[in-house]
């Protein structure tokens, strides 16, 4: 291959955009239609349910948890912003508040669904209301818990003392992760509470 | 290790093919019962889609796209590994359910769902035992694997281009298939989804497919079909692909209309997404529905004609060279109008109603599949062989095989459509001999028999080259791209020194530094 001539432009930058980036773009873009299948079926199925309950007499607005959860973007924003400038104990802390935040939003939701389940015996086979919000709820909070898996290994290390400056690219890739998943709540929490928990046909 | 994956599969969609057309062959045959017919035409089309041309197709894409890119290779090695090991094990997954799903005498079934698996034949009610359940993982967890090799294909292309190849600098075939990962993205995602629906409708109680809970059953088919369109041109794109770099080098001239090759893929990929319910005409959608799915779909012909005139414009006045590669090319160009033309029928809501579920339909797909992906598949294989073993595949071997093939597939294929025009449905496995279908479909079984001789003399071909073939040399061809600047066949880390490129057919330039081409682009 050296026969090939060089030109001028071998002095010029020659950048690309980095492959992890790009691959977690992607991921988030699959998932992102994986969602909006489920948000999709949600939408069209408010008022198809045969039999109870209503939304209106089973659901709870988890007001807290959505701003625990939302909180947590600023946190992880503000955690990976300490990284890039070298503030190791910054980091851990800003780190250590954000799966506080997160495991709190699960442990909202675990005593919500075990009141459901339960004490209501409101289940997924229930109705067709139970079907798709156990769903798109279900497939809501088990990305929380993936991303919560990443940010506890990533705390681990972390205490360890593994994570240093140069970690910072990695690390900021796993946050555009933790962004997707706050994201994808602000959606399923207006599909859920605001239209569905209304009843607005769609 | 992808396209050997895909190959054998294509034995085992191939056999049960020839199954039915046994079973069809003659009216009122006993060959097979219809609950294993039913089998049979479930399994072939999953097979043939999910696990012969997709794997096959990534497998050139991840042996091709960093060659062509000049990158040592793929962005994500290990996801790579993953993505095949997925499809891998979806594909021996869904032939598990021979054995393992409940069936009568206590034998294996196979699911008899259609590859589309409306609802509620999908229901526990309708499939009892296993089998469903193998069928929908399976299609789960090779989806899951097609996805990883879509954001591996396109960060690659994205990330790892060698000095100096702009976007508008990439062979075509890098910018069909950076097009292609990103529909297996976005057009996967949504079968994806719906398999995680039907599994929780199965496995849970859930009621999403259950219209007696209040559930939807078309909602399945507009889930199905939003990836199932799409799909087609996943399948296609790469298609083209092979065509675009294969044709010029036949032709002997450069790709006519670089850019509009590029915009016209584009928007094929973008109306992709807005044609899916063309498939449902006859569920009973609104006239106004109707009415923009018919549009559309016409919209679409719009740049695959565009694309074919492309090609035509870059064959007009070479210098053809009528090697085995551009046969499959040329015979590609023909087929493929045709099929793009019935297809233009087919969108035609009205006669589409005439028509659907008809083997009319059978024949224009497989139109399309065959006679368009196959054969540019079967192109490529013949243009990529010397490089990927260092050994030439025998000419003469390989005319015979296109003449036979060829002969085989106008013989099934084209006779095909009559009895669809008839009026026999599609999916039936036998009919009656005074329905006048029975010349028809004798003729369409006959021509499986060249079909199998001619991949017969494919396979033989490439084991014989393999052992006994001329020695390649690093550009057999005389062609443009950067793979064949490398050895034949190229080391692991494909390129000694990274290049770095100023046009479009860097070759070019370095077998004539007098006439470059970086000076006219």
């Amino acid at each position: 291959m050296s026969s090939i001539p060089l030109s001028a432009s071998a002095q010029e930058e020659w950048t690309l955009p980095s492959s992890g980036k790009t691959s977690m773009l992607c991921l988030i873009a699959a998932e992102s239609v994986v969602f909006t299948i489920f948000v999709v079926a949600y939408l069209y199925d408010i008022g198809k349910s045969l039999s109870g309950p209503t939304p209106a007499e089973i659901l709870k607005v988890p007001i807290l948890d959505t701003v625990c959860l939302l909180s947590s973007s600023f946190t992880i924003h503000w955690a990976t912003r300490a990284l890039r400038q070298n503030r190791i104990k910054a980091f851990l802390l800003l780190w250590a508040v954000t799966l506080a935040l997160g495991l709190k939003f699960v442990e909202g939701t675990a005593t919500n669904w075990h009141w459901m389940i339960h004490d209501r015996h409101f289940t997924i086979s229930t109705s067709l209301f139970g079907t798709s919000f156990y769903s798109l709820v279900g497939l809501h909070i088990s990305h929380v818990v993936i991303g919560l898996t990443g940010l506890s290994l990533i705390f681990a290390l972390a205490l360890a003392g593994k994570i240093k400056q140069k970690h910072f690219e990695s690390i900021d890739i796993f946050s555009y992760y933790w962004h997707f998943v706050d994201a994808v709540w602000v959606v399923v929490f207006t599909v859920v509470y605001v239209i569905g928990l209304h009843g607005i046909q769609v | 290790m992808y396209i050997a994956y895909g190959l054998l599969f294509l034995a085992v969609g191939g056999a049960e093919a020839t199954i039915m057309r046994i079973q069809l062959a003659l009216p009122e045959m006993h060959f097979v019962s219809p609950e294993v017919f039913s089998e049979l035409f479930t399994m072939h089309g999953t097979t043939m889609i999910f696990f012969v041309v997709m794997p096959i197709l990534f497998g050139f894409a991840n042996y091709l796209v960093p060659l062509m890119i000049g990158a040592r290779d793929m962005a994500l090695p290990r996801l790579n590994a993953f993505s095949f090991w997925m499809t891998a094990f979806g594909g021996l997954l869904l032939y598990f359910s021979f054995i393992g799903g409940t069936g009568i005498y206590g034998m294996g079934s196979a699911p008899q769902i259609t590859w589309w698996a409306y609802a509620p034949l999908t229901s526990r009610a309708f499939s009892v035992g296993h089998s469903t359940d193998f069928w929908t993982l399976a299609i789960l967890i090779s989806g899951v694997g097609s996805v990883g090799a879509g954001v591996n294909i396109f960060s690659t292309i994205a990330c790892r281009r060698c000095r100096g190849m702009t976007l508008s600098k990439m062979p075509l075939l890098a910018w069909l298939n950076w097009v292609m990962a990103a529909m297996v993205i976005l057009g996967i995602s949504p079968l994806t989804a719906a398999q995680i629906m039907l599994c929780i409708d199965r496995y849970l109680g859930g009621h999403f497919f259950d219209t007696q809970a209040g559930g939807s059953a078309v909602i399945w088919m507009h889930f199905f079909w939003i990836f199932g369109h799409p799909e087609v041109y996943i399948l296609v794109i790469p298609a083209f692909a092979f065509a675009s770099e294969i044709i010029p080098v036949f032709s002997r001239k450069v790709i006519f209309g670089y850019p509009i090759m590029v915009a016209a893929v584009l928007a094929i990929a973008f109306l992709s997404f807005s044609v899916w319910a063309h498939h449902m005409f006859a569920v009973g959608m609104p006239s106004y529905a109707n009415a923009f799915f018919v549009l559309s779909s016409m919209l679409i012909a719009v740049p695959t004609g565009i694309k074919i005139f492309n090609w035509l414009g870059t064959i007009w006045r070479g210098k053809i060279i009528f090697a085995t590669p551009m046969l499959f090319c040329l015979a590609f160009l023909f087929q493929f109008l045709i099929g793009g033309l019935t297809g233009i029928m087919l969108a035609t809501a009205p006669f589409d109603w005439q028509l659907n579920d008809t083997y009319f339909v059978v024949a224009h797909f497989h139109y399309i599949i065959v006679g368009g992906i196959l054969f540019t598949v079967f192109a490529a294989f013949y243009y990529w062989y010397p490089k990927a073993t260092g050994r030439m595949m025998d000419e003469k071997l390989g005319k015979l095989h296109f003449w036979l093939f060829l002969i085989g597939f106008h013989m099934t294929f084209d006779f095909m459509h009559v009895p669809g025009i008839l009026g026999m449905p599609r999916r039936i496995y036998t009919y009656e001999a005074s329905r006048g279908w029975g010349i028809w479909n004798l003729i369409v079984s006959i021509g499986v028999i060249f079909q199998i001789l001619g991949v017969g003399v494919f396979v033989y071909n490439m084991v014989y080259s393999y052992l006994k073939g001329e020695p390649a040399g690093n550009d057999p061809w005389d062609a443009w791209t950067l793979e064949w600047s490398t050895s034949s066949p190229p080391p692991a880390y494909n390129f000694a020194e990274l290049p770095e490129v100023r046009s479009r057919r860097p070759l070019w330039d370095l077998k004539h530094p007098e006439d470059p081409d970086w000076s006219y682009e």
